[in-house]
């Protein structure tokens, strides 16, 4: 694996053309491509080059792809090179190499940690004025433009175990559960199995370790196990749930044919196995964020997995034993190593003594500042026990030990433990059924870890013998926070460009909690929240307060565990998928009728029907006067509709319904109206008793799920004992109301038979279909509602239509039923009904019983409920001048505080001018009050009275027989 | 995600429910105002077991009402509501 001999595969970088090899990250093939600096950072437009091998990497982010598929702020370690891969470094201007936003970082007194924070207890103009510098100035990569071209699917699984992890120790955890006979899933994150054994030159059985891991993929798949790479589980939610999400192409590129661009599983386990492997920590010194300066495992991996040289001469600074193994690494692939530095003062072992035969290894030594050359790193300076020494090299690998990834195990809701030697945390107690092995468990040992994650696996105990030519890897060691701040700039978050003097100016003003420090610094809460960072932040603050690190405290693990595309979570749900369409039975009707849509909830219902050559609010007039003076037809299939019946169910309505209701006679209909349980009217509509225990209820379309919902709540929570049985017939029916003077003859001819008086019902057929009608007004006309089933509404539609065209009639639209309504002063949930009205506010309180027992009673005998002044009450606005703005509030002048607003506004029909409803406070005893209806987003303002709310036929004389 | 057993289909996903309130903030329309108003606005909120009312509104529409340990969201004791089937 050593060798570079995957087959050519060119990119793109900054509009240079290179090649790299299948199987390189981009990271990777840049190192390969001697290209060292690729980044700008964050605040300090500071030079960056490519510190780590995985997701952790905080510095090498680059947007990568083109159009739709642009994805910013990818890190150039998780992403696999594909021909034609193009990728641009981000936060510069004009060029990567000349960029005059690094002007921040001589200006970077000016810009302290807690910058943003003061700025925003400044005068609100301060930050105004600073806020477009600093959103242009601190970066990110810019999202793109276009749409997304591809798709993304959300997929369920069930298995036993679920392994997270392709290392050693989550192979041999998931072979040994599938032996096992479990049904197993194994998720990983990279595209090649084998994790941590992909940068070690060791063999396990005798069989070299990627080989091995090969051969453990091989016999879970074998088992009938699932494996799924380049699948990162980003959550872990509760009752073992984990959100994985699969990427099918690599950022930017064209999918498979057919294949989602990612897949988001949602993994429901039995037990869950985390083997989410050890983050290495960096050290802190000045410059340590100069290109060239890498995690010394990094360098291990560009080494021995890629087979690219991080550098020509390295130096190593290490706070322990892994650090020289990465020396050995190095010094294999051909690079020199000038020095190993050991901030141990004694440290012993077989494998510190083979380095000390090999390299120059200093103890007791501290890397002090990293000199530049160029940009990259040419040398570095180092305390040797007192003695400052510069040491030449390219490449500085740095390990400050390692950090247990322990993220989903803390998503979970276990607990966590500090292991002193390591200075880390470890996963503690699960409150779910899972459990953490390998390094992520803080081991260290291969032979161990082997044979403890078979043992949690589920199979019989073994063990297995591993060949490491530089002995069994001892337990990792941290190292301290450095004493004194070197000049320069020592950084903590190499993201969000936090340095260890920020931290301490964190704590000099003040910031005591980790929680305070993170949002005074903002450290953490860049795209790779904190990874690399955190630890020694916190490491920093506990030497500030002089307690341990556990005292300190620790910020939460959030899920996504790495940055997530928002396509994966919409999945399918996007564009016309995004919500169901409800149509309309009489769909096709409308549209032949030349119908402007309108979105209502999941429906669309006909706006108007524009004739050619007349725009929307001409036609909806039109329409509006047509019913006034003939007859109109409108759809209304899309109002609740419910049938409730049994000898109780009066008791139940009555129950649902503010007004009365058992007194009903047979035949007959009321308007009713019903209250939340605080007191609010929720919702309106009619009730009918259709038969001695039968009745109809209608109520709103909005309200229409809310209204099934409480049906049902009460009979089957409240009052399971009736004896009733409610059925929602919204999908089962379709209406049409037939509304205007010649309503009544239309019907008599189409029916043969007298129609029902105002607010009575009966059953008939018009074109051969049953129906049934309901004789209610909502226009003001006489009207009537004409119920059939939705499969045979077309020819009732039909022979309506023909009468009603016969009589100069036709189709109207939500905006004239609208002006009719507002005519007539009938209130509409949505508007008037907002969920602050009680029915004294609705001039509706004459209809509550006045014996309760209904839902909501006990509310509206709450004072600010019972007591009427000061409540905003409905009234009638009648214009003084244009169009009232709908929506506006009503001030006596600009500026001044509102005393309501306005509800509905609409042209008056019948004449000339506008009206409209409105919320005044008191209003019910301000009739003849002028206001300004006042919208300053819209810069509309109308002088408007009030009056009472009905402006036509106030008697109720025109929709009585 | 709970992962929550409905009485009549078995173990379904959260997604599929809807919460309606615990069984201590049910209103009937006979409780005085105080006791009503209190029902609603001041409940309890158990750090530890409550009982709850379920439906499973995106499946067979069946109301349940269980005990959830809000910490642990162990969920236990779950048995159906509304009226006896006909028999």
């Amino acid at each position: 694996m050593n060798a570079r001999d995957g087959s050519p595969v060119r990119f793109r970088f900054d509009g240079r053309e290179y090649t790299g090899q299948a199987g390189d990250t981009l990271a990777a093939a840049l190192i390969a491509n001697g290209v060292a600096l690729v980044a700008r950072s964050f605040k300090y437009h500071r030079p960056r080059g490519i510190m780590a091998a995985g997701v952790e990497e905080p510095s090498a982010l680059v947007t990568v792809g083109e159009g739709g598929r642009r994805e910013p702020n990818t890190r150039a370690t998780d992403v696999f090179l594909y021909e034609g891969l193009v990728a641009e470094s981000q936060n510069r201007w004009p060029s990567l190499a000349f960029d005059l936003g690094a002007i921040n970082g001589l200006l970077s007194p000016l810009i302290p940690a807690g910058f943003y924070y003061k700025t925003f207890f400044g005068p609100p103009k301060r930050w105004l004025r600073y806020e477009h510098f600093i959103r242009k100035a601190a970066g990110m990569g810019a999202p793109p433009t276009a749409a997304d071209p591809d798709a993304y699917a959300h997929r369920a699984a069930f298995c036993d175990v679920l392994v997270v992890g392709a290392g050693p120790a989550g192979l041999a955890a998931a072979v040994s559960a599938a032996e096992a006979g479990r049904r197993v899933m194994l998720v990983e994150q990279d595209c090649r199995i084998g994790g941590a054994l992909l940068r070690e030159d060791v063999a396990i059985d005798g069989i070299a370790g990627h080989d091995w891991s090969a051969r453990a993929a091989a016999r879970i798949r074998a088992l009938g196990g699932r494996i799924l790479m380049r699948a990162t589980a980003t959550g872990y939610w509760d009752h073992n749930l984990v959100t994985v999400i699969e990427r099918r192409a690599e950022p930017g590129a064209v999918p498979p044919v057919d294949q989602p661009a990612q897949v988001l599983w949602k993994v429901r386990a039995g037990e869950v196995i985390l083997a989410t492997g050890a983050i290495e920590r960096p050290l802190a010194f000045s410059g340590n964020d100069r290109p060239g300066v890498m995690l010394a495992q990094a360098a291990r991996t560009y080494a021995r997995r890629y087979g690219v040289k991080p550098g020509r001469r390295a130096v190593i600074a290490t706070a322990h034993d892994d650090g020289y193994r990465t020396a050995f690494a190095l010094a294999d692939a051909g690079v020199e190593v000038a020095a190993v530095l050991d901030s141990r003062d004694n440290p012993q072992g077989t494998l510190v003594a083979a380095a000390r035969g090999r390299f120059a290894v200093h103890t007791g030594a501290v890397p002090l500042a990293a000199k530049r050359s160029g940009d990259r790193v040419g040398a570095l300076v180092a305390d040797l026990g007192g003695r400052q020494q510069t040491f030449a090299a390219d490449l500085v690998a740095v390990s400050g030990g390692v950090t247990p990834v322990v993220h989903l195990h803390k998503q979970a809701g276990g607990e966590l433990v500090w292991d002193a030697g390591m200075e880390a945390f470890l996963p503690g107690a699960s409150r779910q059924a899972n459990r953490s092995i390998g390094a992520a468990a803080g081991g260290h040992s291969l032979a161990a870890i082997l044979a403890e994650s078979w043992a949690a696996g589920g199979g019989p105990a073994r063990n297995f013998a591993v060949t490491d030519p530089l002995g069994d890897a001892a337990a990792p060691q941290a190292a301290p926070p450095p004493g004194a701040v070197a000049p320069g700039k020592s950084f903590v978050d190499f993201q969000n460009d936090v340095t260890l003097a920020d931290v301490d100016l964190a704590w000099r003003e003040g910031y005591r909690s980790v929680e305070h420090l993170k949002r005074y610094t903002t450290l953490g809460m860049a795209t790779d929240q904190g990874k690399t960072s955190n630890m020694a932040a916190l490491s920093r603050l506990a030497q500030a307060q002089g307690v341990e690190i556990p005292a300190a405290g620790l910020t939460t693990f959030r899920p996504p565990y790495t940055p997530a595309t928002l396509g994966a979570f919409a999945g399918g749900a996007v564009g016309d998928h995004a919500a169901p369409i409800r149509r309309l039975p009489l769909y096709d009707k409308h549209e032949a009728l030349g119908a402007v849509w309108q979105p209502v909830g999941y429906w669309r219902r006909p706006r108007g029907y524009p004739r050619p050559g007349e725009a929307l609010g001409e036609a909806s007039l039109r329409e509006a006067r047509m019913v006034r003076s003939a007859v109109g037809l409108v759809d209304v299939s899309t109002l609740a509709t419910f049938a409730v019946s049994g000898p109780d169910a009066a008791l139940l309505l009555e129950l649902v319904c503010a007004t009365g209701v058992a007194k009903l006679a047979e035949g007959r209909g009321r308007y009713t109206f019903m209250l939340r349980e605080d007191g609010f009217v929720m919702d309106d509509g009619t009730v009918w008793r259709t038969a001695p225990a039968r009745y109809l209820l209608t109520s709103s379309t909005g309200g229409s799920d809310r209204m099934a919902q409480r049906l049902s709540y009460v009979r089957n929570v409240l009052r399971p004992d009736l004896r009733v049985s409610v059925a929602n017939l919204q999908e089962h029916f379709a209406a049409i109301a037939v509304a205007g003077p010649r309503a009544a003859d239309l019907l008599a001819e189409l029916t043969g038979a007298p129609p029902p008086r105002h607010m009575s019902c009966d059953s008939g057929a018009i074109g051969g279909t049953a129906v049934t009608i309901l004789a209610a007004s909502y226009s003001g006309e006489r009207a009537f509602e004409v119920y059939a089933p939705a499969d045979a509404i077309g020819p009732v539609w039909d022979a309506l239509f023909a009468g009603a065209s016969a009589r100069d009639g036709g189709a109207y639209g939500l905006d004239a039923m609208d002006a009719l309504r507002v005519e007539k002063g009938h209130v509409v949930v949505g508007a008037e009904v907002d969920g602050r009205s009680t029915p004294a506010d609705l001039a509706l309180a004459g209809m509550v019983r006045k014996a309760g027992g209904f839902t909501g009673w006990q509310g509206l005998t709450r004072p600010a409920l019972a007591d009427p002044s000061g409540r905003r009450q409905l009234v009638g606005l009648e214009s003084l001048d244009g169009p009232i703005p709908e929506g506006g509030m009503l001030v006596p002048a600009p500026g001044q505080e509102p005393q309501g607003h306005v509800t509905t506004a609409a042209p008056r029909v019948a004449q000339a001018g506008w009206i409209g409803l409105a919320l005044v406070v008191d209003g019910a005893s301000r009739h003849g009050d002028e206001l300004l209806a006042w919208s300053p987003t819209r810069r509309q303002q109308t002088r408007v009275r009030l009056s009472a709310s009905h402006f036509y036929d106030a008697e109720g004389a025109r929709y009585r027989d | 995600m709970l992962l929550i057993a409905c009485p009549h289909c078995g173990p379904r996903a959260q997604e599929e429910f809807s919460y309606e309130r615990t069984t201590d903030s049910v209103v009937t329309t006979e409780a005085a105002p105080d006791a009503a108003m209190t029902a609603l606005f001041t409940r309890e909120n158990p750090r530890g077991v409550a009982e709850e009312i379920w439906r499973h509104t995106y499946g067979c529409r069946g109301w349940m009402v269980f005990r959830r340990d809000r910490i642990s969201h162990a969920i236990s004791d779950i048995r159906p509501l509304g009226p006896e089937p006909l028999a």
